[in-house]
């Protein structure tokens, strides 16, 4: 079955670009504009696997994971954090807010798509 | 004008109109279409060869009498008189004449160069001269219908 | 266009966006809102933009977004002060980050010097010393790249790896799973794996979110350790994991073939993950988890896991799109080609037209007033309106993305004319049609830069008058009775009269004895050929004038006109048409011409009595009004329908008002109502002609031309100001 990814970024040049590549690589995408709209699509949609941006506005990548893993729906479900964050401080917040694990930007396609298969059973 | 029509060795198709007792032509290219005389609405300010404005289909479009133009007396139009809607350039303009009277297949080489005896005006926008069974026609150059000066104040 | 080059742009537009907004929230932090909302959204425009950039490759503006980002990370983390100097470094970064974005955008280049300049400013700030490329490690981290995805054969293996993992239960709490990073570990070379579930505890005392199992992981790949870590990147501090070099020995057992592997009791991915989910990762279930499971091996896989899930574009073309567009309603924005919105505006205009004709032909009909046709065009009228007026409100958009631009226009002429100035907005959420948007950019470029240079006064100036060093410029949107006003005040020294009015004497616009009052002169700056400058300066200059301010501003059905006070400062104020499709009109006739006038010019309609009307010298005539003169103007003689004027008291005269308060009364044969127009241009296959500032079809299909009331007005007053007919050929009206 075709897996559905939902992105949660606010910049429209990420999400143009994560939607080209999952829709390539044979996803279904779902996208949000930042943590609040991530969890209002999170009402009416079942993702496979949730990629999300850390710096965003209204609620941010990491208050966005803590609200996903406080839901009992979606506390296995995969995020993946996309962010150009690379210092230990930040990766650390995510997961300790319960990422599963990270995309480094710019990611390109391949990167992107291998690390969604490492996570989605 | 845009793209004119080439086959062969510079073979153009033409439409040619009758004003009075002269007829012109025109590339076929340009010619947007061709419709019946409707009443326009006098512009202010206007050249006399300016008829006015009509509405086609939702645009505006200037309507230029044809005979004013070249400098011969006006006539009352008719239903009977025939709109040659041109394009020059990206306006649209329409041309008042008598009648549409030819299809024509011409080859460059036909044309004639307009003799020096003709008027300055004549001059502007005749192009050339070509004999067709033994009538005149005058290619029309649209470039100068309307002169530079205008369309660039538009 | 390819998607790519189509995302491309859209980024720079983001980039356009993302600037405004960091201009917005530089200003605000400069006036001390340095609430970390604010300096969130500034952190974020950069942010956003450098990441974006690092997707194209723009390595310049990743570079420059990074160093900008680092400052503004210090000052979101608290651990630098925004002090005024690290402002205005911080405001210079966001000016040289707009034109890296262009530059990158247009394929130029910037000043490369000023660009290092700035840099090293953000890096003083960060007390951190120029150090070199250091930063580009950022995009270094690689994170995924040493994942290969080729497949490993059993032809002549070197020695191969053993891997002991044990999940803790916080890998599973992050929803990692043991299976998928097993089979991610097979996509490395032909495995076998056994499971030590010893440490299973009783059913009782089981933990459903627990972790109880080991696994072993012999892996006949030939990749390097660094390979294996990548795959346990995720979960490296949530397991404990040892991978060493297996014996030759265990070599040959697995290299003899993959059936021997099978035989050794490999589990294929979908057994060791319905095992895992089961064993310990379930929360739903945990009774299903009983040890034999684990014991038992699972039948024979291939060695190596099949090619992932994904299934072919297709498949997921399939998808059902309503559940896909419930997601992305909440708050949802489309983008549109303006091209389509601009093709729908023209069919509704079209609509409307078709309409009106339709009534006008059932009414020459003669059907009935309340007959069932007549009802059902009233609704068609009232529908196509309604569509009209939706249509038209896809193209409002704030007037946010042209205020927007204005602060580094300002800095730009402040720095050039030495003078301190500061901006304030107001109403930038104000919406207007985006044609008009982008129309006003330049005439309010041009007023601000006026403001500034003309407008204020040198600081040594303000200083001897008593006010403060610091010039203040304010720019206003607002919507009033159906337009758009924007107001550029300044509180410098207003105009200057005696000047002016020296000035046009001098240039010949007025005669020295012209009786004019305050506002009159005042309103000589937009006369062509004026300019209050005695050099034209650069920064106001071009040989740019108000009147070509004014001109550009009419072309758009506006008005602009200024109050002055001396001493105090001066107010321009801009009035716009909130769309350039529509205007509501009056239809009045002359001399058998219909013309449309603006209702929004016409103060009110009046019948004048003879007694009222006065001529004064040969030709002008002026009407008694109210204890004052008003100037008559007849319509049809100023358009040269006819050489003498109507008698005004046998026509209809209306009062209406020019820019610039000028009242003037215009004579006209009738009145046939009030309709709204939609607006045609007269350029677009044609040419301006003087006193008609548009055209409209009526809904017998004729064309109507609507009439500038400004140029007529202008009439009345001196020779000077008379409609511009310079331009014109001669008059050689056509009988009509």
């Amino acid at each position: 079955m075709t897996k559905t990814i939902l992105t949660v970024d606010d910049s429209r040049t990420m999400r143009d670009m994560l939607r080209m590549s999952l829709v390539e690589a044979g996803y279904r995408v779902v996208q949000a504009e930042d943590g609040v709209h991530g969890l209002e699509v999170l009402q009416v949609e079942t993702p496979d696997v949730i990629v999300t941006d850390i710096n965003m506005p209204r609620l941010d990548g990491f208050g966005f994971i803590e609200a996903v893993r406080k839901d009992a729906t979606w506390r296995t479900t995969p995020v993946l954090v996309l962010t150009t964050e690379v210092d230990p401080e930040k990766k650390g917040r995510a997961k300790a807010a319960g990422a599963t694990g990270w995309i480094v930007k710019p990611f390109d396609p391949v990167k992107l798509v291998d690390a969604i298969r490492r996570v989605a059973a | 004008m845009n793209e004119v029509m080439t086959s062969g060795s510079g073979a153009r198709e033409l439409i040619a109109f009758r004003v009075g007792v002269q007829e012109f032509c025109v590339d076929i290219m340009a010619v947007r279409e061709i419709r019946g005389w409707t009443a326009a609405t006098v512009l202010p300010q206007s050249p006399g060869y300016i008829c006015g404005v009509i509405n086609l289909r939702g645009a505006v479009l200037p309507i230029v009498d044809f005979a004013v133009r070249l400098g011969l007396p006006r006539s009352e139009p008719t239903a009977r008189h025939v709109i040659i809607v041109v394009q020059i350039d990206r306006q649209m303009v329409g041309l008042l004449v008598d009648a549409v009277s030819d299809i024509l297949t011409m080859n460059d080489n036909a044309i004639q160069p307009t003799p020096d005896v003709a008027s300055d005006v004549v001059k502007s926008f005749v192009r050339g001269l070509m004999p067709v069974d033994g009538r005149m026609i005058s290619l029309i150059s649209l470039d100068h219908v309307l002169p530079a000066v205008e369309r660039e104040a538009a | 266009m390819d998607p790519m080059a189509e995302i491309r742009e859209t980024f720079f537009q983001e980039c356009e966006e993302q600037l405004g907004e960091l201009e917005t929230g530089l200003m605000r932090m400069e006036s001390g809102q340095t609430d970390s909302e604010t300096v969130n959204a500034v952190f974020r425009a950069v942010h956003s933009i450098k990441g974006g950039a690092g997707a194209f490759g723009l390595e310049d503006l990743v570079h420059f977004a990074h160093v900008f980002e680092t400052v503004l990370d210090l000052i979101r983390a608290g651990r630098l002060e925004p002090s005024p100097e690290a402002m205005r470094v911080m405001l210079r970064a966001s000016d040289a980050l707009a034109d890296l974005v262009r530059a990158a955008r247009d394929g130029s280049t910037t000043d490369p010097v000023r660009i290092a300049s700035i840099v090293s400013e953000l890096r003083q700030l960060t007390g951190e010393p120029d150090a070199g490329d250091a930063e580009d490690d950022d995009f270094a981290d690689i994170a995924f790249a040493a994942v290969p995805v080729t497949i490993e054969t059993e032809a002549a293996l070197p020695p191969g790896w053993i891997v002991r993992f044990k999940p803790l239960a916080d890998l599973y709490a992050k929803a990692n799973e043991a299976g998928l990073l097993l089979r991610e570990l097979g996509r490395l070379g032909p495995m076998r794996v056994t499971v030590d579930a010893e440490s299973l505890p009783d059913l009782a005392a089981l933990d459903p979110e627990g972790a109880y199992l080991t696994w072993t992981i012999v892996l006949d790949a030939d990749c390097t350790e660094d390979m294996i870590r990548a795959v346990f990147e995720f979960v490296e501090d949530d397991c404990e994991i040892q991978i060493e070099r297996n014996l030759p020995a265990d070599v040959a057992v697995a290299a003899s073939s993959s059936a021997v592997a099978a035989d050794a009791g490999q589990p294929s991915d979908d057994e060791i993950l319905a095992l895992l989910r089961n064993a310990a990762a379930s929360v739903e279930a945990p009774a299903v988890i009983e040890p034999e499971i684990v014991v038992a091996p699972p039948p024979p896989p291939p060695a190596v896991s099949p090619p992932p899930e994904p299934e072919p574009a297709s498949a997921s073309a399939e998808a059902p799109a309503a559940r896909n567009d419930a997601a992305q309603g909440v708050g949802a924005t489309i983008r549109v080609d303006l091209d389509r919105v601009d093709r729908l505006i023209d069919l509704v205009g079209e609509l409307v037209i078709n309409e009106a004709m339709l009534s006008q032909r059932v009414f020459e009909a003669g059907l009935a007033r309340a007959s069932a046709v007549m009802t059902a065009l009233d609704e068609l009228e009232q529908l196509t309106r309604e569509i009209q007026d939706s249509v038209m409100a896809i193209r409002a958009q704030p007037v946010r993305s042209v205020f927007q631009r204005m602060p580094r226009l300002v800095r730009e002429v402040a720095t050039m004319t030495g003078k301190q100035v500061r901006l304030l907005t107001d109403g930038e959420t104000t919406e207007v049609d985006k044609t008009v948007i982008e129309r006003i950019v330049d005439p309010l470029t041009h007023m601000i830069r006026n403001a500034i240079d003309h407008g204020l006064e040198s600081t040594e100036a303000r200083l001897a008058a008593g006010k403060p060093a610091e010039g203040l410029v304010k720019l206003t949107a607002l919507h009033r009775s159906g337009r758009i006003v924007i107001e550029v005040e300044d509180d410098g020294a207003g105009i200057n009269r005696e000047r002016v009015r020296a000035k046009a004497v001098e240039k010949g616009l007025v005669s020295p004895d012209a009786p004019l009052t305050d506002e009159e002169i005042d309103n000589l700056i937009f006369m062509p050929g004026f300019s209050t400058a005695s050099e034209i300066s650069d920064i106001s200059g071009r040989g740019v004038g108000m009147d070509v301010v004014r001109r550009s501003v009419q072309a758009l059905g506006g008005r602009i006109s200024i109050a002055s006070r001396p001493g105090k400062g001066s107010t321009f104020t801009l009035s716009l048409p909130l769309t350039l499709a529509v205007l509501d009109g009056m239809v009045v006739s002359v001399d058998g011409h219909t013309l449309i006038v603006p209702l929004s010019a016409i103060v009110e309609t009046l019948q004048p009595r003879s007694e009222q009307v006065h001529t004064l010298g040969v030709d002008v005539r002026v009407l008694a009004m109210r204890g004052g003169y008003i100037p008559l103007v007849d319509v049809g003689a100023a358009l040269g329908y006819r050489a003498m004027p109507a008698e005004p008291e046998k026509s209809v005269a209306l009062l209406v008002e020019g820019e610039g308060g000028v009242r003037a009364v215009l004579v006209v044969d009738g009145i046939q109502g009030q309709r709204q127009v939609v607006i045609k241009s007269l350029e677009a296959n044609y040419r301006a002609v003087p006193g008609i500032a548009a055209a409209t079809v009526m809904g017998d299909g004729r064309v109507a031309l609507i009439l500038d009331v400004d140029a007529i007005v202008s009439v009345t007053r001196s020779d000077n100001l008379r409609v511009d007919a310079s331009r014109v050929e001669p008059i050689l009206m056509s009988a009509s």
